[in-house]
């Protein structure tokens, strides 16, 4: 086991290597530069701005003088935020989304797994359906409806929560967007537990271990959710990689310093480090967390071995 | 926990090779019999069919067209009997009715095309990883997470420098991304799968290995891949909202449920009917897929005959 | 056997309840003590440093940290600020201010030197200042922006600690005013040279204006404190300033109503209903100095045909995009300059202009027609616009007026920098574009249209005797004469189209009931010094 976490972390190298080539040659392929706006700059003026950034030489220098500089460390400065560094933004920005993200995937395994299994027991009820739909209107409300919806409610109209802020991360600024979050997951989980609960539920060896006489919670919970849980792990990874990382709906709409908007706001700004930084900070968590899921993999299901 | 609760498609097969392509038909045969008992699904495809009759249709049920603003009537406003704009006008004053069943065309097509793609790449992909396991999954995962990983906004922006603006660009955008987490999905059941004692069995007979996985692993993994895919639906529908606005998207005048949907969340209070309708279509639909897919899970589980 | 799991949902119920309750009571406690003014800036600052701006959001920030020679009044006219007084050459080109005695927010006594500083840091090339070309007006300026002079050579100098004076190209009207603007502000020269790049982090920052940064959290807030070194430290109300970067426009709205902010600077076009319905009051609409017009692209066939670009621009109802599309009070343009720039009478208007819209139809359909376009063989180009509410809105309906005299626009939205590098490159047909005035002159707008003008001219339209008029305008220190030489320059202009001005901008303000002081002006400047809370 250790010796397989050893080796997936050593091929994690290459496997950011290439993401960080792939990566720059794209950016640097898109039409656009991050001085590109309403206001055409002078050319002078242009010019002196691409040599203070060492835009100026060629590509293949630039991607060189980045690896270097990223190896010790540096991802360079902002091009849209002049006053600081990538590594300034990224580690002001993570913890908040990361607290967010956490509560959410936290309430979205607990509601979605147990909500998905109760559907699952009953199989075709009328509190099947009443879940399912639950589940699927999480799904097909996406999050800037159900944003804007959330504020409007309990912002504007009940005035019991603030409508958007950080309000240097007080609980009541916390709670509209760790819900916006959590919605669509919970739908999410609910449907994968339930659809591989149903399956699982009808296996053999649950039939043979109701029949052995055992108690239903011990049934569900040893047996069932093993199996069942298999798909909603296979998600998990990707997805928590994706929540605790923010989301920039969510980010706008209420107004949180997290790094979601980075993804997007980056690549729109043609900011290049800051792209660059987020890149390789979730390549980090994508690998790691599909690690993870690996690892659950062989606990949830022994006979697969981690190899 | 010896005992396998999965659908052992090999036994049937194993013991009656010869006459594998008649025993398929009789399966899916079967399966349609039993998916057209199934009263949720059957009533769904009625709606869907409906829905996909009126998006086709479009041009046919009203005096409005998508793209000319109405001039005699408010920007936006709200539903009228009077003015024959069912579903009201938006900001420019075209009828909403009409704009939702064109959004209609884009959307559907979006939702099943792109599913599709990513449908066959990921199971595929998936199962295959899986399957082989060792060196070659390991090398097939770290491909995944490198597309996870790149700027997916680049790639949309670079697909239509190469290519142009093009529909099909669209459900390859999208295919390309939503394949990524349906191959881990299936590559885990996979994992899980392969251990089984029939497929065991089929390796101890002499089936070859594409017999393998497109026979026996891939039939055994299709419940969470229904389930995923009902999933990936709304996702890429919502999705395309956001490649229009990189300009990969549909284009103005004409419009889909994504763009319909991200204008009217906008004016929720001020002009509901331009959120409400769309969502609405939306909503409907989803459902449908949704019942669709779990009869369909349902048909095809062979242990439920 | 459900029981014990149904048990831990109603307990986990209990506890979100809990928390919400809790969220209630923290959140009906007050979050400012009086005294604070919280504007919604609608964008998070590059910098606040002076020098490495180029947004007019960033401007509502450090023009109240910062005071230039001159300075606003509350509806942004030019007064004087560090400056007493000044005296102007004859020949309008050399200007020698007398400086009042003051001090940066740490004690340090602000001089003419720090002014001479200033002027050299922002043009040499190290400082990468995209604005700088602004100063351009001053004498060496551009040579020392472009490497091609020492800084030393910039017409700018101190005759003693409180006595600067400044050098100009040629007379120009507008210097005064240009002075307001960030371009121009003094910088700490002993804190920048302590702290170096660091020096704009809040715990560093020194400033001359009234308030001073106190905490900046990126993408939130940048929070202001009352600077008690300020000059005129006496007359200002407000204690503290808190600016919130949050750009979801409709969001912002709602904090406003929900009492989190009390003014907003920019809201949607497509509340325009609900607010003069629900909250008349708030709502202030403006003049705005900006023309939002579509470039076409002279120098691309069959564009080169003036024909084409009238019946274009003929066949566009713009009283109908203004009032029926948008409905925020902008006014419909026929000219390239607005109405009520300074020192420049009505803009030259086009001559069609008060033609009923249906004789305008046909005569745009006569115009195709006799370049060879009509029901068998339309005029089909791409109108490219940068992805925005609006602007699709606007297109939208532009679209469908032009096909009613037989042309086909197919639409084409990008994201801002696409778009933005396409018409740099030319790589356009018909395209969106806007200018905001930088200074109240109509210079500033008609200079977009000379051919020396380089990638800010999108559509590369080029008429010699266009540019000979603004040339001899720029050197005529007679204010009239000047006017007449760009009237006669616009009217050349707006006879050839190469752009279709659509309309002029209005400034879309919300402010709170109990928010004093506030001035609706032409420049959308509102410096909070002037500002107190009821």
């Amino acid at each position: 086991m250790l010796s397989y976490i050893i080796r997936r972390l050593l091929s994690a190298i290459p496997t950011l290597f290439v993401i960080i080539t792939i990566a720059f040659l794209m950016m640097k392929a898109a039409p656009g530069g991050p001085f590109d706006r309403e206001r055409q700059l002078p050319p002078e003026i242009e010019a002196n701005i691409l040599k203070a950034y060492n835009l100026d030489k060629p590509v293949h220098e630039q991607y060189l003088s980045y690896l270097k500089n990223i190896l010790q460390g540096d991802f360079g400065p902002s091009y849209k935020y002049l006053d600081f560094t990538v590594t300034d933004l990224i580690l002001t920005g993570f913890p908040v989304s990361l607290e967010l993200g956490l509560y959410a995937i936290g309430l979205a395994v607990f509601f979605g797994v147990t909500a998905g299994t109760l559907a699952a027991l009953r199989q075709n009820s009328g509190f099947d359906y009443m879940i399912m739909g639950f589940a699927m209107t999480g799904i097909a409300v996406p999050n800037f409806v159900m944003a804007p919806l959330l504020t409007l409610v309990f912002g504007v109209y009940l005035s019991v929560l603030p409508v958007a802020g950080w309000g240097s991360g007080a609980l009541s600024h916390k709670i509209l967007p760790v819900i916006a979050l959590a919605l669509p997951q919970i739908a999410y989980i609910a449907r994968l537990t339930r659809g591989s609960m149903v399956e699982t539920l009808h296996a053999n060896f649950i039939r043979t271990a109701r029949a052995k006489g055992l108690r239903e919670k011990i049934v569900v919970v040893r047996h069932a959710l093993r199996g069942g849980l298999l798909p909603v792990v296979s998600y998990l990874g990707p997805a928590t990689a994706a929540v605790v990382t923010g989301s920039v709906v969510i980010e706008s709409i209420f107004d949180i310093p997290g790094i979601g908007r980075y993804f997007v706001n980056g690549a729109l700004n043609r900011d290049y480090p800051v792209v660059m930084g987020v890149v390789v900070f979730y390549a980090i968590l994508i690998i790691l967390l599909n690690l993870v899921v690996d690892l659950l993999y062989s606990i949830l299901d022994p006979r697969v071995k981690a190899e | 926990m010896t005992e396998t609760g999965y659908k052992d498609t090999t036994r049937d097969q194993l013991t009656d090779t010869d006459a594998a392509g008649i025993r398929g038909r009789s399966l899916w045969h079967d399966a349609r019999r039993r998916l057209l008992n199934n009263k949720a699904a059957v009533t769904s495809m009625v709606i869907l069919g409906i829905i996909i009759l009126m998006a086709v249709c479009a041009p046919m049920l009203s005096t409005w067209t998508y793209d000319d603003p109405d001039w005699g009537y408010d920007f936006p406003g709200p539903p009228s009997m009077e003015h024959k704009h069912w579903f009201g006008t938006d900001g420019n004053g075209r009828d909403l009715f009409v704009r939702t069943l064109y959004g209609a065309r884009v959307s559907l097509l979006v939702g099943i095309l792109a599913t599709t793609v990513s449908l066959i790449i990921g199971v595929t992909y998936g199962a295959v990883s899986g399957f082989i396991g060792g060196r070659t999954d390991n090398f097939m995962m770290r491909i995944v997470d490198v597309m996870y990983s790149l700027p997916f906004m680049f790639f949309v922006i670079l697909l239509m420098v190469f290519f142009g603006r093009n529909i099909f660009l669209i459900f390859i955008a999208l295919g390309a991304v939503e394949w990524l987490t349906m191959a881990r999905i299936v590559r885990g059941q996979t994992l899980s799968v392969k251990k089984k004692e029939f497929i065991e069995a089929a390796h101890a007979v002499g089936v070859s290995n594409i017999v393998i996985i497109f026979r026996h692993i891939i039939p055994n993994v299709l419940g969470p891949v229904i389930v995923y895919m009902t999933l990936t639906i709304p996702q890429v529908i919502l999705t395309e909202s956001f490649l229009s606005f990189l300009g990969l998207g549909v284009q103005e005048p004409m419009t889909s449920w994504g763009v319909l949907i991200s204008e009217g969340a906008r004016q929720m209070e001020s002009a509901p009917w331009l959120l409400v309708f769309p969502a609405v279509f939306l909503a409907v639909t989803l459902f449908c897929f949704n019942f669709i897919g779990d009869g369909l899970r349902d048909a095809l589980d062979p242990r439920d005959r | 056997m459900t029981t014990p799991l149904r048990k831990t949902v109603t307990r986990l119920c209990m506890f979100i309840t809990a928390i919400v309750l809790a969220g209630m009571v923290l959140a009906a406690l007050p979050a400012f003590a009086g005294g604070t003014l919280r504007v919604a800036n609608m964008g998070e600052p590059a910098s606040l440093d002076p020098h490495k701006l180029s947004g007019t959001w960033e401007n509502y920030i450090v023009g109240d940290m910062f005071v230039g020679l001159i300075t606003e009044d509350p509806s942004a006219m030019p007064v004087p600020g560090v400056a007493k007084s000044w005296d102007v050459s004859g020949d309008g080109k050399t200007y020698t201010f007398n400086l009042r005695q003051s001090t940066w927010s740490d004690g340090t006594p602000l001089t003419a030197k720090d002014f001479v500083f200033s002027m050299r840091r922002i043009l040499i090339p190290e400082t990468a200042a995209e604005y700088a070309s602004l100063l351009y007006i001053i004498q060496g300026a551009e040579a020392v922006n472009t490497g091609k002079a020492a800084p030393e050579t910039l017409g700018v100098k101190a005759l003693g600690d409180h006595t600067l004076e400044i050098i100009l190209t040629g007379p120009a009207p507008y210097f005064l005013e240009l002075l307001t603007h960030y371009t121009a502000y003094p910088v700490p020269r002993h804190i920048i040279k302590k702290h170096g790049k660091a020096w704009t982090k809040p715990e560093n920052m020194v400033v001359n204006g009234p308030f001073k940064p106190t905490e900046w959290i990126p993408n939130t807030h940048v929070k202001l404190i009352k600077n008690n070194k300020y000059y005129d430290a006496g007359s200002v109300a407000l204690d503290n300033l808190v600016f919130f970067t949050q750009e979801d426009r409709a969001a912002v709205q709602k904090r406003f109503r929900a009492g989190e902010i009390d003014v907003v600077k920019d809201f949607a076009s497509d509340q325009i209903d609900w607010l003069r319905k629900n909250m008349p009051e708030e709502t202030h609409i403006a003049p705005y100095m900006g023309v939002y017009y579509y470039a076409i692209n002279s120098s691309r066939k069959p564009f080169t045909d003036k024909r084409i670009r009238l019946a274009l621009s003929m066949a566009i109802n713009r009283e109908a995009i203004v009032d029926r599309v948008l409905k925020t009070g902008e006014l419909a343009a026929y000219s390239f300059v607005p109405p009520g720039v300074a020192f420049y009478d009505t803009p030259a208007q086009v001559a069609w202009k008060d033609m009923p819209y249906g004789q305008r139809v046909k005569k745009a359909k006569a115009l195709l027609k006799e370049a060879g376009y009509g029901p068998d063989n339309p005029l089909k180009f791409t109108l490219r616009y940068n992805t925005s509410e609006n602007h699709k809105r606007v297109a939208v309906a532009v679209a469908s007026m032009w096909k009613a005299v037989g042309v086909k626009a197919e639409l084409f939205n990008l994201e801002v920098k696409a778009h933005y590098a396409d018409l740099k490159q030319a790589n356009f047909e018909v395209a969106r574009a806007a200018w905001i005035a930088d200074y109240n002159d109509a210079q500033n707008f008609l200079y977009l249209l000379e051919t020396r003008t380089g990638p800010n001219n999108y559509g590369q339209y080029s008429n010699p005797e266009f540019d000979r008029l603004m040339l001899e305008a720029e050197q005529t220190p007679d204010l009239a004469k000047r006017a007449e030489l760009m009237h006669a320059a616009e009217a050349i202009a707006m006879d050839d189209q190469p752009v279709i001005p659509i309309y002029h901008y209005v400034s879309k303000n919300l402010v709170a009931k109990n928010v004093v002081g506030f001035v609706d002006n032409p420049k959308d400047i509102n410096r909070w010094r002037y500002i107190s809370l009821k």
